[in-house]
């Protein structure tokens, strides 16, 4: 129980601070009863359910920078994490058969409930080592050809695909552009386009640019909680826009980019609750919610034939845009 | 108004306000070129299609130079210059969106940042886009992605080829994700033109970069560029700042792409018209099979 609740203040974030107290009192209640016959299970159950309490009223009111915050945290669950707790006999899939492979991108053929699917993802690490493998989730070219020669697996046999949306954006280096990483963008959005199976994309933490909407054009697009989707960083766009990196809070909200401004924008259909405290409180909720949306949002659409789903995807991107005709 | 108004109206207004934001002119009779700096008779760079003499450094065209000298006289047919950027996220950062669009529309008579429609190159039909990189970088908003989208429906609709000349900073970032959106749609567009297989030439010029060309201006059937644009996904300062080394010489310019392999060919500006015919005669042609003789 200590040792819990150590852990959780460890990952506080500053927002979250009005916690440490209710915490403190926790682990005193904790000592009391290891150290006296007192039954102290009511007491420690009631202030669990004060700290869940006063968490989610935290959460319910954090700015678009705090949730940029939550949506980048090191513990947030991976796509490999929800893969794990969703899907079944998940076989990972690697290789672009033109370069190489992508660890910043992972793919692969799995079953959800019986049925099989085909998953795309970016994938971060869980730690500093673990990320410079994955190159912080920033795909290079190689990632999004991957995906896309699964996606084509995908339509050959008839499977629904999910791909799950976590990344700062395509990897900007040298490599990267030789190997023509606009173009393997580019391509991407007009093969998705015209994918002739149920798609849906689910942005689960960072969704950056074009490098999050490369394997981002669903048929249903959803998002969770404490996600965020943009064009650019909060922190680019301040250093460009605003002329001062510093004021990326000042963008993040300028450019709205959480999941209920985005729901309003109609780019996205849908958001995704997370555990109180975020996704990385209890990554198998959080699963277990994502779950759900995508059995939910797949369903529907398993009784389109393929004109219609490309009919659906292409009126769905269409119609976005805002502007005045004079 | 007729094409041939429209073009005087774009004579008149346009070409001094190029002057004053892109060249410097001392008493509008002498230029600098960027490259070479040399001082060039402005009169020569403008009967040279704005290339330098000296250095071949080619000069941003506005949308209305590059339409002047790619179709056939008088034949454009401008369409969709009614659909105007509005400010929807009320998005403020030195100034708001609302003043940006209000004092670029005032000083470059542009309605946005891509000017499209009909014209005829040595007779071809075809739908053509031309961006102005004057206005606000060239940036694609959801007035770029909608005018690109309904360019390539109209083209389905009378089945002619489409070309799109790019100069592009990329995505439009006072409109936030809608700028993002407009990749999908744009590419969207262009696979259902090329279900009608319909040709898509593409031409990217100084600069193409970001969202622009991770979209539209990397799908052509044939993609073709003028000579030192720069043409990337990420720009050169972000890149420098990622990997924290300095850049091979040529990077991301299109002789460079062209070798990697990202191009079909790169074309000098006097040659655009004749390599753009020469496609659109190939592409046109009915003919199956070769004949005997
Ligand atoms: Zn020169």
């Amino acid at each position: 129980m200590n040792k819990q609740n150590n852990n959780n203040k460890r990952t506080l974030f500053e927002f979250e601070k009005p916690l440490l107290e209710l915490y403190d009192k926790l682990d005193e209640l904790g000592a009391v009863a290891a150290s006296s016959e007192m039954n102290m299970s009511e007491e420690i159950r009631l202030m669990e359910k004060r700290i869940e309490s006063v968490r989610r009223d935290i959460f319910a009111k954090l700015s678009p920078i705090q949730i940029v915050q939550v949506a980048r945290h090191m513990q947030r669950p991976t796509t490999l994490d929800y893969v794990n707790y969703i899907f079944d006999d998940f076989v990972e899939l690697h290789g672009d058969r033109n370069f190489s492979d992508d660890p910043a991108m992972v793919a692969g053929l799995a079953e959800l409930n019986g049925r099989p699917i085909v998953i795309i993802g970016q994938q971060k690490g869980k730690n500093t080592k673990d990320n410079i493998t994955r190159n912080f989730g920033m795909a290079n070219p190689e990632g999004y050809r991957k995906a896309l020669r699964v996606m084509r697996i995908a339509e050959r046999y008839e499977r629904p695909i999910v791909s799950f949306i976590d990344t700062p954006g395509a990897y900007p280096g040298i490599g990267a552009e030789e190997r023509g990483q606009a173009e393997a963008i580019a391509k991407n959005l007009r093969e998705m386009s015209e994918l002739t199976v149920p798609f849906v994309s689910i942005v689960t933490g960072e969704g950056g640019s074009g490098g999050a909407l490369g394997i981002g054009m669903g048929n249903r697009v959803l998002m969770l909680e404490f996600s965020i989707y943009s064009v650019i960083s909060p922190e680019g766009c301040a250093s460009i826009l605003f002329r001062d990196a510093k004021r990326a809070n000042d963008a993040a909200i300028a450019m709205k980019i959480t999941a209920p401004d985005l729901l309003k924008l109609e780019v996205i259909d849908e958001i995704i609750r997370e555990p109180a405290g975020g996704a990385h409180n209890s990554a198998e909720k959080a699963a277990s919610f994502i779950k759900f949306a995508i059995i939910k949002n797949l369903e529907p659409l398993l009784l389109l034939s393929h004109r219609e789903l490309i009919a659906d995807r292409y009126n769905k991107f269409r119609k976005m845009g805002i502007f005045k005709e004079e | 108004m007729s094409i041939h108004d429209w073009f005087k109206r774009k004579k008149e207004t346009q070409y001094p306000a190029y002057a004053r934001e892109r060249l410097d002119i001392p008493g509008n009779l002498w230029v600098k070129c960027y490259k070479c700096n040399e001082a060039i008779f402005a009169r020569d760079l403008e009967a040279n299609l704005k290339v330098c003499p000296k250095c071949n450094y080619h000069f941003k065209l506005s949308s209305a130079e590059r339409i002047e000298q790619i179709l056939d006289a008088k034949s454009f047919k401008v369409i969709n210059s009614h659909i105007k950027s509005t400010d929807f996220l009320n998005f403020v950062d030195s100034k708001s969106y609302t003043q940006r669009i209000e004092s670029t529309l005032l000083k470059s008579a542009l309605s946005d940042a891509i000017n499209t429609g009909t014209g005829k190159i040595e007779g071809y039909d075809v739908a053509i886009g031309a961006m102005d990189f004057s206005f606000m970088g060239g940036s694609m908003g959801s007035v770029v992605g909608e005018k690109i989208a309904r360019l390539i429906e109209l083209a389905i609709e009378k089945k002619f080829p489409v070309i799109i000349f790019s100069s592009s900073g990329g995505a439009r970032m006072q409109e936030g994700i809608m700028s993002l959106m407009q990749m999908a749609k744009t590419s969207a567009a262009l696979g259902r033109l090329r279900e009608n297989r319909l040709p898509y030439i593409s031409v990217l010029t100084d600069p193409t970069t970001g969202g622009t060309s991770a979209s539209y201006a990397m799908l052509g059937d044939i993609n073709i560029a003028e000579p030192g644009a720069l043409i990337c996904f990420a720009g050169p300062r972000v890149i420098e700042q990622t990997i924290r080394q300095k850049l091979p010489p040529g990077f991301q310019r299109s002789e460079y792409l062209l070798e990697h392999g990202m191009l079909d060919l790169v074309c000098q500006r006097d040659k655009m018209k004749e390599t753009l015919t020469k496609l659109l005669k190939w592409f046109s042609r009915q003919e199956v099979g070769i004949p005997k003789q």
